[in-house]
């Protein structure tokens, strides 16, 4: 057997089964995570939500799926076809390709690669491109001029996202993301956001908090989500560049949106809260059954996914649009050079700080 | 090699790298500072000339930068070349109401760039060094933003310039692959045992890169445009210390890492030299426009220094070096009377304009005089010594022909000259013309003096440096 | 390894075939949407070379940050090819010869490498290390042997930034712009202003 799944072929079989179970799962949450949004949002505006499919509206968005899947499938008359179901299909498969490099376990990573981080900081710089190519095929003037709104503010983010990854990066001297988490291990004092470097490393909290909370704000900003949802504002452009979509491509969309959401907060716990290190030494694990560390692990990591995730629902609950000259403006003259000095401060504190040359 | 030991071979370009950044931090809070940019401005460059007098000579991270005399020598040239144009530029684009505190940074970069240009002894450290200068220049030559023509300018050179890199980029990748290696040692390794196809055709390519920045033919269509549309100070500048920088580059390519093929290279410039000459005169005869004649007038010059480059060995290097700093002493002089000319504010350029010049202001008209009998040639000007080593070079290594094709060619473009002459000496005043600004009609008259009679005792120190210079650029 | 033959077809496939569209693309937008597809499976490529790093930074440079304003650009000039095209006869024989010299270069040059082999470079292409990951190896020469031409390079993007901000930026005289320490630093006391209205009188009457 051991020799079949290291052949090509059965190479092959194992990582397409990793691929669907990491798939499954993540569509499966989905659901069930929209509808917590949707909870959320209604619960801090007094109302009830989604409470009719199923016990409490628990299959509300299962009902939602057939919906959106049984309908027909609209393209308007002056449209570019080819780009315009393209669109929806590439933010779909970026936001889940994303995934691949996510470590969920000890162990658990369909590609361990080693340039992990920039693959996920790849892989999220292209997600602009279904965005626009969809309000451009559009042929229309509210789509076009939501993506290209989305064009200007996803890159103008990219770039704080960039530095703080750097600061990352410089902490724990690796591209690699499960040795990023491995690297916070021992407890949450270990964690990035607290410095990475357990007690010895407290003083970079002072840089190191800042930067998550800027992670944090511009991650809602890179997946369009409230305060920054100027793409599809829709006050001002109806939808944005989702005006034209229907049915299926529109679903694909959203999935991709909420998938890209979900990441974001899988990202942020990774970078900066220890991914699946539970916030205590677990010297414990060392007796246990692989698989039930690994379960241990996963628990972890999917509570922070959770949390987070609450977090962003609470924004949007309770923040108010920005403007689209308030929303450069933080970008580029507030988080670009605090994240810039940030880096100068880690890249220094590695260098001279107690823990140099390790 | 230590940091510190680093740091001093490189030392004029750390200065000048640190004066633009601070001088930038400068001007962006306060941006009207501008007089005191471009004065501190001025003075890196002074201090950047002192730095390449006193500097240590070698080599540093495997042949990116090179100090040696003929840097040396070039870079002080360079250097006080962006200073006068600092001094003309800054006042004249205050007088429209143009003056930003970027001009003065814009152009230490591009200084900065081509003291890196003359210190390349690598591919990549020469490619690098080029953008930089170039991208500098294409930003001044649209400096000017409400003149559609200094726009059109700065997007024609900018375009043109993009292609010519791209030529050149081609053949730096084609001679890197059949090299192995991109420093030039590396380079003459590979040629000692004769040349491929590929490193040739790669040289072919980055000599044609090299021939659109000293705007020689064939590769000379954007330079009238350029001159005609660009700022005047800035056409000042760009037709001097870039060609300058180029031309040593093209000089330490040629001789550094491809001295063995010299056979092939040297038609190839040979060509491109009497093309330049031939174009210079013949289409020069029909301008009317003083910036677009001197942009011909340049290409013409240009051909005369490569006919000395491609002479080679030691003499041919010198005589392009003296050459060509006299050149850059004779074309800034010549547009520093142009931007002291203005009639009502509107700047004189055209042979029509200067009409009767010598009437109104006597000071300037025999300066443009003494810079157009230089530029022809005639004695006792400095034009004609630097033609004397450009022939001697090449008699001495048998290009007799080419340099009697050049004689030709300066005879056709006396008709030009003269006729500027005769324009401003016998033809009828037209209208008042301003009072000149000091600094440029200063600039003008400190250039013509310099032309004649200074250039006399001048060649005494020139020679011998330029000399020292050649020697080190040849033996690399 | 089977798998990566595969792969590396598939890529090499795609990549030339993105590159033909782009040139032979009627609409603009779908060159540039193919040019990405270019970049991107060249990205691929890289990475079946073990060169991931490299692979990582066309993609985060060129495909999400130029080929996006690229697209940007495209998008908003509504370039007319019909008007574009209409000198084509006139220089197709000077464009012809310039294709014709350089075909016949191409062709001179892939024979010397014919000729040569592999012998024409002593150096041949660097070969991923079990020791070094990219990123260190990068790194390890980026700041040491060619710091020189990496800060260079840097002064050149500046130029360009520089070149940007003069070539655009025009100070409109009257435009009203947000202060936020302005706002922020406004209190009650200077935005608020209690009165008591008596009935029938009204405020500032």
């Amino acid at each position: 057997m051991e020799s079949f799944w290291t052949s090509p072929a059965g190479w092959t079989l194992l990582t397409v089964g990793q691929i669907l179970a990491v798939l499954i799962w993540i569509l499966l949450s989905l659901a069930f995570l929209l509808l917590a949004d949707r909870k959320i949002w209604a619960g801090v505006q007094l109302r009830k939500g989604p409470n009719v499919v199923g016990p409490f509206g628990t299959l509300q968005s299962f009902a939602d799926f057939f919906k959106f899947v049984l309908k027909e499938i609209v393209i308007p008359a002056g449209a570019d076809k080819t780009v315009f179901i393209l669109a929806p299909l590439v933010s779909f498969t970026l936001a889940f390709a994303a995934w691949a490099v996510m470590p969920l376990a000890p162990g658990w990573t369909v590609a361990n690669i080693n340039v992990g981080v920039l693959y996920l900081f790849a892989i999220s710089s292209l997600g602009v491109y279904g965005i626009i190519m969809g309000g451009w095929a559009s042929n229309s003037k509210y789509p076009f001029l939501g993506s290209l709104r989305s064009a200007a503010q996803m890159v103008s983010y990219e770039v704080s996202i960039g530095f703080v990854i750097v600061t990352v990066i410089l902490l724990t001297g690796t591209l690699n993301l499960s040795q990023i988490v491995a690297h916070q291990a021992g407890g949450f004092w270990h964690w990035n956001v607290l410095g990475g470097g357990g007690l010895a490393g407290l003083p970079m909290a002072l840089v190191m908090i800042p930067m998550s909370v800027i992670f944090f704000i511009s991650a809602l900003a890179e997946t369009n989500r409230p305060p920054f949802d100027l793409p599809e504002a829709e006050s001002e452009l109806v939808a944005g560049y989702q005006v034209e979509y229907s049915s299926t491509p529109y679903l694909l969309f959203m999935i991709g949106e909420y998938a890209n959401i979900v990441l974001m907060c899988g990202l942020i716990s990774v970078l900066f809260f220890g991914g699946w290190q539970a916030p205590f030494p677990t010297p414990f694990l060392a007796h246990w059954a692989p698989t039930a560390a690994s379960f241990f692990g996963f628990f972890w990591f999917f509570s922070k996914i959770i949390f987070f995730f609450f977090m962003f629902a609470m924004v949007k609950a309770i923040v108010p649009r920005y403007r689209y000259d308030q929303l450069m403006r933080l970008g580029w003259k507030i988080f670009l050079p605090t994240s810039l000095v940030a880096v100068v401060l880690v890249a220094a504190w590695r260098v001279f700080g107690p823990g140099a040359g390790a | 090699m230590t940091p510190v030991h680093l740091a001093a071979l490189a030392a004029p370009q750390l200065l000048l790298a640190g004066a633009s950044l601070v001088l930038l931090v400068v001007g962006a809070f306060r941006p009207k500072a501008i007089r005191l940019v471009a004065g501190l401005g001025v003075l890196s460059l002074l201090a950047a000339v002192g730095v390449v007098a006193i500097e240590p000579l070698g080599r540093a991270f495997g042949g990116d930068l090179v100090a040696d005399q003929g840097a040396a020598f070039a870079e002080a040239v360079i250097y006080l070349a962006s200073a006068a144009a600092i001094l003309l530029g800054q006042p004249w684009f205050a007088r429209r109401g143009q003056a930003r505190f970027e001009f003065p940074i814009l152009i230490l970069i591009a200084a900065l760039g081509m003291g890196m240009m003359c210190r390349a002894a690598d591919l990549i450290s020469l490619f690098v060094a080029i953008e930089l200068q170039s991208l500098s220049l294409y930003i001044l030559a649209a400096f000017e933003k409400s003149d559609g023509k200094s726009a059109e300018a700065g997007l024609k050179y900018f375009v043109l310039g993009a292609l010519s890199t791209g030529i050149m980029l081609y053949g730096v990748s084609l001679i890197y692959g059949f090299a192995g290696g991109t420093s030039f040692a590396r380079i003459a390794a590979a040629v000692a045992h004769g040349a491929s196809g590929g490193v040739l055709f790669g040289l072919v390519f980055l000599i044609c890169g090299l021939a659109f920045k000293v705007s020689a033919a064939p590769f000379h269509m954007w330079t009238p445009d350029v001159y005609e549309g660009a700022p005047t100070p800035v056409v000042g500048f760009f037709a001097g210390a870039p060609k300058l920088a180029a031309m040593v580059l093209l000089a330490r390519v040629l001789t550094e890492s491809f001295g063995p093929a010299l056979a092939q290279w040297r038609q190839i410039l040979v060509v491109m030299a009497i093309l330049s000459v031939a174009v210079g005169a013949l289409a020069g005869l029909r301008q009317s426009n003083l910036k677009r004649l001197w942009a011909y007038s340049s290409i013409a010059s240009i051909g005369y220094a490569l006919i000395g480059l491609a002479a080679g060995g030691p003499e041919g290097v010198q005589a392009m070096l003296v050459y060509m700093t006299l050149y850059v002493v004779d074309v800034t002089g010549f547009f520093a009377c142009l931007a002291a000319l203005a009639r009502e504010g509107r700047p004189l350029e055209s042979f029509a304009d200067v009409s009767g010049l010598v009437r109104q202001r006597p000071g300037l008209a025999v300066a443009m005089t003494v810079f157009a009998l230089s530029g022809l040639g005639l004695p006792p000007f400095s034009g004609l010594w630097g033609k004397f080593y450009v022939f001697k070079a090449a008699i001495s290594a048998g290009l007799a022909p080419a340099a009697v094709a050049a004689l030709i060619g300066s005879v056709v473009a006396a008709y030009y000259y003269l006729r500027l002459v005769k324009v401003m000496w016998l033809d009828a005043p037209e209208g008042q013309i301003d009072a000149p600004p000091a600094e440029a009609a200063g600039l003008a008259y400190a250039a013509a003096f310099f032309v004649f009679p200074v250039v006399l005792i001048a060649l005494m120190a020139l020679d011998p440096a330029a000399r020292a210079a050649a020697l080190a650029l040849v033996q690399g | 390894m089977p798998l990566q033959a595969i792969a590396f077809y598939v890529l090499a496939a795609v990549t030339v075939f993105a590159a033909v569209a782009v040139v032979f693309a009627r609409n603009p937008v779908h060159s540039v949407l193919f040019l990405i597809t270019t970049f991107f499976s060249a990205a691929g490529l890289f990475v079946l070379m073990g060169a991931e790093f490299l692979a990582m930074m066309l993609v985060v440079v060129y495909v999400g940050a130029v080929a996006v304003l690229f697209l940007f650009v495209v998008m908003m000039l509504d370039v007319d090819f019909a008007s574009l095209r209409q000198g084509f006869a006139r220089y197709l024989p000077l464009g012809a010869l310039v294709a014709a010299v350089l075909t016949v270069e191409m062709v001179i040059v892939a024979a010397d490498v014919a000729h040569l082999g592999a012998a024409a470079s002593s150096t041949g292409p660097a070969t991923p290390s079990a020791v070094m990951t990219n990123v260190e190896a990068i790194g390890a020469v980026l700041y040491t042997d060619y710091v020189y031409v990496f800060q260079a390079a840097g002064l050149v993007l500046l130029v360009a930034m520089i070149g940007a901000i003069v070539l655009t930026l025009k100070h409109r005289p009257g435009v009203k712009r947000q202060s936020v320490a302005a706002q922020m630093a406004r209190t009650p006391k200077a935005g608020v202003r209690m009165v008591t209205i008596n009935s029938g009188e009204g405020v500032d009457a």
